[in-house]
């Protein structure tokens, strides 16, 4: 997850992509796969198209680079027409990975990404320099550049595919399933390299999967799609978890949704609670002082780089003979900041005192939460008097 | 990250001519396993012709050792064989040439989504050439062209070595990953790129196992090309038949089965050099 409660200003946003009254009949088809469709897709931002097999999300997303033409309406992108436009010089300006990947199983591995720079007549230095970069970025080593595809790992192929999408750096790129075929380990470190590649180089994406859960970790707007691509909610994924639109929207993100919510904030943005801390080396009578003035049951006791150590309680200091290093007992479930709410409660409820401590990175106490403050932070998630969150298909 | 799928590739990889690396340290395999891998590729590309120049040498001394009558004379003698060998290869391969740029032509354009109502229908007409007899085929262009000779033999193998070609092209291009093709066009490929690209280089170990067939097919019929007068290696074999002349009979057949022997090497050894590397 990239910043937590992810705010977002789309009103300032300028619209990289714009889809008006888009439809699509296929040939010896009565109904059309995608009827009507308008939606704008804000620049730099990460739209997930998400729905039930054959609700034409895939079909929505070849239109945009018409792999599949429309049969009517109009596709903008940064203002232009490319309604009519040359296919070809279109699909060079927009990155496009599929789930199938479809590397050129003849060509190496460095062969493969200068495809679009080569047909844009690049020169072969910065062709290959290009290259290099890119190997870094996906991170992946330079001394694959003369590899073949099949030489490759799924995961491998999969970082190269997005490597060749990106090639000639195209402000916006298409991405249908991309981690679809790789295991499920394999798929949440892409998508966790992707999310935090996305922040540095900030491209328009459309995303296509049939999985909610990945339409909310990787989407920064969620168009929740049914039959004919009709949207049924377009918002940020915690507006979808917190205020479905409707039943639809609801049976689709299926249950759990608050616990999904959850996973969306981190508990550094949640207010931690006021807890008693003293130090190892502190006089047994000071750790009391402060037990008694806080009205708390336990102390948590930090040594000199204030990492949490032990929790005394006040029968632990009654035993005058045993040093604060030895009483009570270790300070377990601790969580860094930028772990997700979801992961906190998960240590909470495992750990026998039903409250984590906060860390920041190098380890350092920042404070203590229990359930009553995850609760406020939940509470605080509902809409206040369902404002105005429900969707509207923009343009409609 | 390694996947079971890729070292069973890198296995897979030791039966081909590239060696295989191991992912992990990009290096070259070790010495010794290249060294056995060479010398298994040596023994594979050396044995065809030791047995091939064993039979010619062997061929020649027994030949030599007979006394030859003034009818074996005539037709075995080192002008007449090189002058029929020569022919035979001549129609060989510009049968096998004509074959080759018309049925690839017409593999790529049947396989073009525009024809795909089309194709079966044409690919149809095309194996009818297989169904008739060779020497009919070859009978049949002669009367057609009006002519008997060199012209009409070429026409004739080409019309019956079509088929193989035609297939093989067909199916090794659709045998391409449509993904492959999808993410070409993705990316901003045109159609041409694409095929000269992406899938001609990609169908071109099932077209080469095409037009191998028919090479085979057409240096073994181009023997029949002595009936219509176009010459070849059929004719010291029709001699040998005519005139009940043993001698001449095997010196004609064994010389034929080296130059079919032959030219599949030879056929073989192009299809490992040709293959694109990666596959």
């Amino acid at each position: 997850m990239t910043d937590g409660m992810r705010e977002r200003d789309n009103g300032h946003r300028e619209t990289m992509i714009r889809l008006e009254n888009l439809s699509k009949t296929f040939p010896g088809q009565h109904e059309p796969a995608v009827d009507d469709l308008t939606m704008e897709i804000y620049a730099g931002e990460i739209v997930v198209l998400v729905g039930p097999s054959g609700c034409g999300k895939t079909t929505t997303m070849k239109m945009i680079n018409r792999i599949i033409e429309p049969t009517g309406g109009r596709i903008y992108i940064e203002g232009e027409d490319v309604t009519t436009a040359d296919p070809d010089k279109l699909r060079r300006r927009i990155g496009y990975v599929i789930q199938q990947i479809g590397l050129f199983p003849h060509m190496t591995i460095a062969d493969n990404i200068a495809t679009v720079p080569r047909m844009l007549g690049w020169d072969k230095k910065r062709i290959s320099d290009r290259i290099d970069e890119l190997l870094e970025t996906v991170h992946i080593s330079k001394s694959y550049r003369d590899r073949y595809p099949k030489q490759l790992s799924g995961g491998q192929r999969q970082r190269i595919g997005v490597a060749r999408a990106m090639a000639a750096d195209p402000p916006i790129m298409l991405m249908d399933e991309p981690f679809g075929a790789v295991d499920p380990i394999t798929r949440e470190r892409l998508q966790d390299e992707f999310i935090r590649l996305q922040q540095d180089i900030q491209k328009t994406i459309v995303f296509v999967t049939h999985d909610i859960d990945e339409a909310i970790k990787m989407g920064d707007r969620i168009a929740i799609l049914r039959e004919q691509s009709k949207i049924a909610q377009y918002d940020t994924p915690e507006r979808i978890l917190t205020d479905p639109a409707d039943e639809y929207v609801e049976d689709f993100i299926g249950s759990g949704a608050s616990l999904k919510r959850l996973s969306l904030s981190r508990v550094q943005d949640i207010q931690t609670s006021d807890w008693p801390v003293a130090g190892l080396n502190d006089s047994h009578d000071g750790v009391r002082d402060k037990m008694q003035r806080s009205g708390k049951e336990y102390v948590l006791l930090l040594d000199d780089q204030r990492k949490p150590k032990r929790w005394v309680s006040m029968a632990d200091i009654e035993h005058n003979g045993i040093p604060l290093s030895e009483a009570g007992w270790p300070a377990v479930a601790i969580v860094e900041g930028r772990s997700s709410l979801y992961d906190t409660l998960d240590t909470m409820i495992t750990s026998y005192k039903g409250s984590a401590i906060v860390v920041d990175d190098a380890g350092r106490y920042q404070g203590v939460v229990d359930f009553d403050a995850v609760l406020q932070a939940i509470e605080s998630m509902r809409p206040a008097q369902h404002r105005d969150g429900r969707a509207v298909p923009e343009g409609a | 990250m390694r996947s079971a799928e890729e070292t069973r590739d890198t296995t897979l990889a030791e039966e081909s001519w590239e060696s295989p690396q191991t992912p992990e340290t990009g290096g070259p395999s070790s010495g010794a396993r290249k060294g056995s891998l060479l010398a298994s590729k040596l023994v594979r590309y050396l044995t065809m012709p030791l047995i091939l120049a064993a039979v010619c040498v062997g061929l020649y001394l027994w030949v030599g050792s007979l006394e030859l009558d003034s009818i074996e004379q005539r037709s075995l003698n080192r002008e007449v064989i090189t002058e029929k060998v020569i022919r035979h290869l001549e129609i060989t391969a510009v049968a096998t040439l004509v074959v080759v740029l018309l049925a690839v032509t017409a593999g790529v354009i049947l396989t073009r989504p525009v024809m795909r109502k089309v194709a079966p229908y044409i690919a149809a007409v095309a194996s009818t050439g297989q169904g008739v007899p060779a020497i009919g085929v070859l009978v049949l262009s002669a009367i057609l062209l009006d002519q008997f000779g060199f012209k009409a033999a070429v026409a004739a193998l080409v019309i019956y070595a079509f088929l193989p070609v035609l297939r093989n092209t067909m199916v090794g291009i659709r045998q391409v990953d449509p993904s492959v093709i999808e993410s070409g066009r993705g990316m901003g490929m045109t159609k041409t790129a694409v095929l000269f690209q992406i899938e001609l280089p990609l169908a071109v170990p099932i077209m080469l196992a095409g037009i191998r067939t028919a090479l085979i097919i057409v240096v073994g019929t181009a023997t029949l090309a002595t009936f219509i007068n176009a010459g070849g290696m059929g004719d010291i074999i029709n001699t040998g038949i005519k005139t009940s002349r043993e001698p001449i009979l095997i010196t004609g057949s064994l010389l034929t089965a080296v130059l079919a022997l032959g030219i599949d090497y030879l056929a073989g050894i192009a299809e490992d050099v040709l293959k694109p590397r990666g596959l």
